[in-house]
């Protein structure tokens, strides 16, 4: 029971209702998700859609003060619940995109998602299931910083070399997981989550060591990196977003490009459809893996590069990863593990991330319901059967995901 | 490639290329001359090892008042020589199906070397840490008796940390709101709804096994952050539910060591003891074990011989809820008495390698679970004497330790034949 579209035909082309078939492809290229729009789009959009309904249900029932007030004045309460509930998502909707600002914000917020949402995609697509994301963003992003404080150098070499650093940095720690998962079997999904673990003590360590510590602190702040490796603004100062957009969107054609153009990629997909067979036909399954996990842990790298080359005050400090590695797998998971299908679900989830700092500084309701609107949105897209049974619809796609596989495989 | 088949005892010497049994021994091997060097190195050689040591065995309410000194340096000696010899004596003839006792025995005596050194002239207080060894270890075991009762019927529970969040968090709000024992009942109720929820997603809808799990986790991360700022940040009330208290075992708590360790604790401990217990009667004696067993080594084969396949998996996944919830709710009404945001801090993860290092039966699970509290304790109050090993590698010593045992340093376990596929009845 593998997700097998890697070398299946479309079954929806060819019979796209009269559409030309070259629309139908043209518009599989621009979302990777495959097929007429209604059926590439229904699941998701309904399934984002229940999840900010489910959401509202949340913050409604969580107001303790407005649930005693349902006791002595019901009309009142239910009022005050409506309003509560339409102002956190207005305030969410006006966060994300009422301004020039807020669509700077929502790109901002989206570059290291999507960077990450790849990451994690690329694994899906071999197979594994790389939920270190977020220990690969941290170490990505100390190299970064290493590289970014000690040289000097104006930025066309300074940047690319912090990015090289990211990259050799990520991967390294990811690679850590494929080499185990390839020699003895250690399965990726509990050796990565423990090299978050340590990934974060390291930092902690790391970052109180001369070498990192800004002098004169005792926290765990470090130095800041030279101004050379600072990315620009993409829109003038004013705005927060940075080129990181733009090397997210390069990143997403790359592994566009890698995936679907390469001899390499075209392994990699095989091996994750059928690892017996990609055997069989002479693919070397231990180089593929740690390849697949390096590659993997490069573009969190990237991520957390981007974590510390485009956020003043350009420090490394605990938290720069800020829990992004978990939000890429529900990420990678609503653009269907294709490229672009990330880029547009990194798009709405720094909708949502943006939003919901909006929300939360202007409504006070804690940003912690968008991990919640997240976990349910994987939900809905992972189990499709859900929304056709809640919304009684009929979709051309009607398997459940199957992408990860057990330990002793 | 030339490889030499002369200090192996495998029957198989004819072939060239090595089991993995046999580069394992290897391996193992090494390990032992790496771990002689470091223990001559870093202890024996250490001017602070001179001083003597004194391990305190009792607490101050015990009845005998035990303590040993010695001299770290000799210790650590005597524990270099050990290695080399264990070394050459897996090299040379390897110990068969003794292998992961030594290996075992041999962490024993690399322990009591580390122990020795970082307490080098001064006392330190062995029980104490050996007891909250015993208390860390507990929502490890039940957390990997949670993931063994799942998987013993081939449903992979990835979803145990989020069991045991949401479990520590409602019985927390509960058992501020009606007492400890409510609040008891409050959690175990979530950790089977969660069980139910993963059972429903994994049966009925098939999705995969880990993704489903990992959306539970997700879920209970940001829900419990969610209400915890929401509504335990404004009303504080709902995060006192006070703690059950010790019940010490009449004439058991007097053993000394053992004493401390296992009879001077709460139901959660008691509790955990008497699982491990049951579930291993249950599962290797008894028509429900036997059931769940052949449902996860072949479930087309349970099948054919009229057990209900889906009704197996649905209740023993949201029973394995049960014991998620008693484990959450041991983080905070067995011990804190209060919630913090991500409390939990990977226990589950811990609990599931500690249910591979126990090949899948719950006296394993027990002993893994053990290991991991140890390195855990081993933290909190190696800090109290000031080694010069920064705390964050201390730290990090239980994640470690969980990777070496997934890569198979303990040997390779099988999993339940039919672990992770979903069932589909023709």
């Amino acid at each position: 029971m593998t997700e097998s579209d890697v070398s299946e035909p479309d079954p929806t082309e060819g019979n796209a209702g009269g559409q030309p078939a070259s629309r139908s492809k043209l518009y599989q290229e621009i979302t990777g998700v495959g097929g007429r729009a209604r059926d590439a789009l229904l699941v998701p959009a309904l399934a984002v859609i229940t999840a900010l309904l489910i959401g509202g249900i949340i913050i409604a029932l969580s107001d303790v003060d407005n649930l005693r007030l349902f006791r002595t004045d019901p009309l009142e309460a239910m009022n005050e619940t409506i309003s509560t509930v339409w102002g956190a998502y207005r305030s969410m909707f006006v966060g994300a995109f009422g301004s020039i600002n807020a669509i700077s914000e929502t790109l901002f917020a989206a570059t290291p998602l999507i960077l990450a949402g790849l990451a994690v995609a690329v694994g899906f697509q071999a197979g594994l299931f790389n939920i270190g994301a977020e220990g690969q963003i941290i170490i990505g992003g100390m190299a970064a910083l290493y590289v970014g404080f000690t040289f000097d150098l104006p930025g066309i070499v300074l940047i690319p070399m912090c990015l090289a650093a990211a990259i050799v940095g990520g991967g390294f720690w990811a690679g850590i997981a494929g080499m185990l998962r390839a020699k003895t079997g250690a399965h990726e999904v509990i050796t990565t989550i423990m090299l978050n673990f340590i990934a974060l003590y390291l930092t902690q360590w790391l970052l109180k060591t001369t070498v990192f510590q800004q002098p004169g602190r005792s926290d765990p702040i470090s130095k800041p990196i030279n101004e050379g490796a600072q990315l620009p603004y993409l829109f003038g100062s004013e705005y927060r977003v940075t080129i990181g957009f733009l090397i997210a969107i390069a990143a997403a054609v790359l592994v566009q490009a890698l995936m679907y153009r390469s001899t390499i990629g075209f392994e990699f997909r095989a091996v994750g459809a059928n690892a017996d067979a990609a055997r069989y036909a002479g693919m070397n399954i231990v180089f593929l893996t740690v390849a697949v996990m390096f590659t993997s842990g490069a573009l969190a790298g990237l991520a957390g590069a981007n974590q510390i080359m485009s956020l003043p005050p350009y420090q490394g400090s605990t938290a720069f990863s800020g829990g992004i590695g978990f939000d890429a797998i529900a990420l990678a998971l609503l653009g269907r593990s294709k490229p672009y299908g990330v880029v547009w679900a990194g798009i709405l989830f720094g909708a949502l991330a943006a939003g919901g700092r909006e929300m939360q500084g202007v409504e006070r309701i804690p940003i912690d319901l968008v991990e919640v609107i997240q976990a349910l949105i994987i939900v809905f897209i992972a189990a499709p059967a859900l929304i056709r049974s809640i919304y009684r619809i009929k979709t051309a796609d009607t398997s459940a995901v199957q992408i990860t596989t057990g330990w002793s495989a | 490639m030339t490889v030499t088949e002369t200090t192996s005892t495998s029957y198989a010497s004819t072939k060239v290329r090595l089991t993995p049994e046999e580069r394992r021994e290897r391996v193992l091997g090494g390990v032992y001359f790496a771990l002689a060097a470091f223990v001559f190195v870093f202890f024996a050689l250490d001017p602070s090892s001179a001083d003597d040591a004194t391990f305190n065995l009792s607490l101050g309410q015990d009845r005998f008042d035990l303590s040993w000194t010695f001299e770290p340096r000799l210790i650590a000696i005597i524990v270099a020589v050990s290695f080399v010899v264990i070394g050459i004596l897996q090299l040379a003839v390897g110990f068969g199906r003794w292998t992961n006792m030594v290996l075992g025995f041999s962490m024993l005596l690399f322990v009591i070397a580390f122990l020795g050194w970082a307490a080098g002239g001064q006392a330190f207080s062995l029980v104490g840490m050996l007891s909250s060894m015993v208390v860390l270890s507990i929502p490890i075991t039940c957390g990997g008796l949670t993931g063994l009762m799942c998987e013993r019927v081939a449903v992979i529970n990835i979803g145990i940390e989020g069991q045991l969040l949401s479990a520590a968090f409602v019985g927390t709000i509960v058992g501020s709101s009606v007492g400890t024992w409510g609040g008891l009942v409050g959690a175990m109720a979530i950790g089977a709804l969660l069980g139910f929820v993963l059972a429903v997603l994994v049966i009925k809808y098939q999705v995969d096994q880990i993704i489903a799990g990992v959306v539970i986790n997700i879920f209970a991360l940001g829900l419990t952050s969610f209400l915890s700022t929401r509504v335990l940040g404004p009303n504080p009330q709902f995060n006192s539910p006070g703690r059950f208290s010790t019940i010490a075992i009449p004439v058991l708590e007097d053993i000394p060591v053992i004493g401390p360790m296992f009879f001077q604790g709460n139901i959660f401990l008691y509790g955990s003891l008497i699982l491990v217990f049951a579930l291993h009667y249950g599962l290797f004696y008894t028509r429900w074990g036997l059931r769940s067993r052949a449902v996860g080594e072949h479930p087309k084969a349970a099948d054919t011989v009229g057990i209900n396949v889906y009704r197996v998996r649905y209740r023993n996944v949201t029973l394995a809820g049960l014991i998620a919830g008693f484990g959450g709710a041991a983080l905070t009404l067995g011990s804190t008495g209060r919630f913090e945001e991500n409390m939990t801090a990977g226990v589950g993860f811990i609990g599931l390698a500690a249910m591979i290092a126990g090949r899948w039966r719950p006296f394993g699970v027990l002993g893994a679970a053990l290991v991991f509290g140890f390195a855990r304790a081993m933290q909190q109050k190696l800090g109290i004497l000031g080694t010069p090993i920064p705390s964050e590698f201390l730290a990090m010593a239980p994640y470690i330790l969980t990777i070496v045992v997934v890569a198979g340093l303990v040997g390779r376990a099988r999993p339940p034949a039919a672990d992770g596929q979903p069932y589909v009845k023709e």
